[in-house]
């Protein structure tokens, strides 16, 4: 099914993000999703989230984000590898040594302290955009809630590409299940506000969870594509300082021109 | 909904076309480093409303002075409001503008309180089109910095910010999201909108 999807595409504009308006032909069994989601925030995870934010000191709940974040670092780098993206395994790679070495075990995020690049965050869903896979329709999961298609099949081939899934044992395995679930229940607790004005202060909460999302998995996924690479064969260093950030507005008209 | 989105782009981009080929693009002032200048200013006054630490009420009265000041509100209303601005009058402009100054101020002057102990840098800055995008960074205490830009441009015949872009997302698209939505929901009457946008935020 991927190489079918791969032979369609290639690195052409993508129609999704180009026609201007998003790409959403089951809007209207993303909507009943959307409304299950919100019901399933208001009555299970927002209390809980809030109750475990009030209940658990900040710096506890940072040392377990830090943890959780610090044993995906991994799977991100088999995905830089995947897009060729050299500079990004190479800067997740220090990182993850630095952070399980002088971090102790990845409690302490001691690379942000010292300025190293930040985490790429890789995941399959760029990997797939990095192979001119296209956005494909919005879809809102279960549970899950707002994706674009490719996004969806990322999240699917990225319950394997993190090498030490294969390397924690059994008991173990479940602290790490635990960690995550934690840093989700942090993240939600922490911008308990600005999730809740979305979801709750919205004039029309799924149009606005859909606007927020597409912009922003957008400029995730486009971030570090090619314009921030480095040619392997260019040695001298420094060639990616922000000069090279690649722009995030390009694609937007001039307002005045309205 | 997807509709109207769809019928105010294509207006949006067909007059928009037309436009840019008739504005010589070096008539341009504007350079990096007035770009970035604004975005200093722009930084720095929020940087010290963020540090005195004041109650939300007069933070947000604070907000609303920076965005009178620095930002072209006059342009993010008119665009927030796409195709819909031709139908209003000048007075329902006047009144929009003035309503949705005061929203924006609210929505994210609640959020500024969440920057906390935090600063905003600006690191960057380069020339998009026929405006300039300064790139700022937020720290904030125990978390991964973020990525906020700054869209400035001469063309309203003074330098001024037009769109926020915090990690990809647009406030001047977003908002036009959001006051899309409201519209619709009063089913097009824009004095109602302004009423609604009056107690919003």
């Amino acid at each position: 099914m991927l190489f079918s999807l791969l032979a369609a595409c290639g690195h052409q504009p993508d129609p999704a993000v180009t026609r201007g308006a998003p790409y959403d032909p089951y809007e209207q069994s993303n909507r009943v999703n959307h409304e299950r989601n919100k019901k399933i925030d208001r009555a299970v995870l927002r209390p809980i989230a809030k109750g475990y934010s009030a209940f658990v000191p900040d710096d506890v709940e940072t040392v377990i984000s830090n943890f959780s974040t610090n044993l995906s670092l991994p799977g991100a780098m088999v995905n830089s590898a995947m897009q060729g993206n050299g500079v990004g395994l190479t800067s997740d790679f220090y990182r993850f040594l630095v952070n399980s070495t002088l971090g102790l075990g990845g409690l302490i995020d001691v690379a942000t302290d010292l300025n190293m690049p930040p985490a790429t965050s890789a995941d399959f869903g760029q990997t797939l955009y990095t192979w001119g896979v296209h956005e494909g329709p919005y879809v809102v999961l279960p549970l899950v809630g707002p994706n674009t298609s490719r996004a969806a099949a990322g999240r699917v081939v990225d319950l394997f590409t993190n090498p030490l899934t294969y390397l924690i044992e059994d008991p173990e395995s479940y602290y790490v299940v635990g960690t995550r679930v934690s840093r989700g229940l942090t993240a939600r607790g922490r911008y308990a506000d600005s999730i809740d004005s979305v979801l709750y202060d919205s004039a029309d909460s799924y149009a606005a969870t859909r606007s927020l999302y597409l912009q922003n998995r957008r400029y995730k996924v486009g971030n570090r594509g090619s314009e921030t690479y480095l040619d392997p064969y260019d040695t001298t260093a420094g060639a990616a300082g922000p000069g090279a950030a690649p722009s995030v507005s390009a694609d937007f008209e001039d307002p005045y021109d309205q | 909904m997807t509709n109207s989105i769809t019928r105010r782009h294509l207006i949006a981009t067909g007059t928009g076309a037309a436009f840019v080929a008739a504005i010589p693009h070096s008539a341009l002032a504007l350079d990096d480093a007035g770009a970035r200048a604004l975005v200093d200013r722009v930084v720095s006054d929020i940087n010290r409303v963020i540090a005195t630490g004041k109650p939300l009420g007069q933070m947000i009265g604070d907000f609303e002075g920076i965005l009178r000041k620095h930002a072209d509100v006059d342009l993010i209303a008119r665009s927030t409001l796409g195709a819909d601005a031709n139908r209003a009058t000048p007075a329902q402009m006047a009144a929009f503008t003035d309503a949705f100054r005061g929203y924006l101020a609210r929505k994210y002057g609640k959020r500024f309180k969440e920057f906390e102990g935090g600063q905003i840098e600006a690191t960057g800055v380069r020339q998009v089109k026929s405006w300039y995008e300064v790139q700022a960074r937020v720290n904030l205490r125990g978390e991964a910095p973020f990525d906020v830009r700054f869209l400035v441009s001469d063309r309203s015949g003074r330098d001024l910010f037009f769109d926020m872009v915090m990690e990809g997302i647009s406030l001047r698209l977003s908002e036009r999201t959001e006051i899309g939505s409201m519209l619709d929901r009063r089913r097009g009457n824009i004095d109602a909108l302004i009423a609604d946008l009056r107690q919003a935020g």
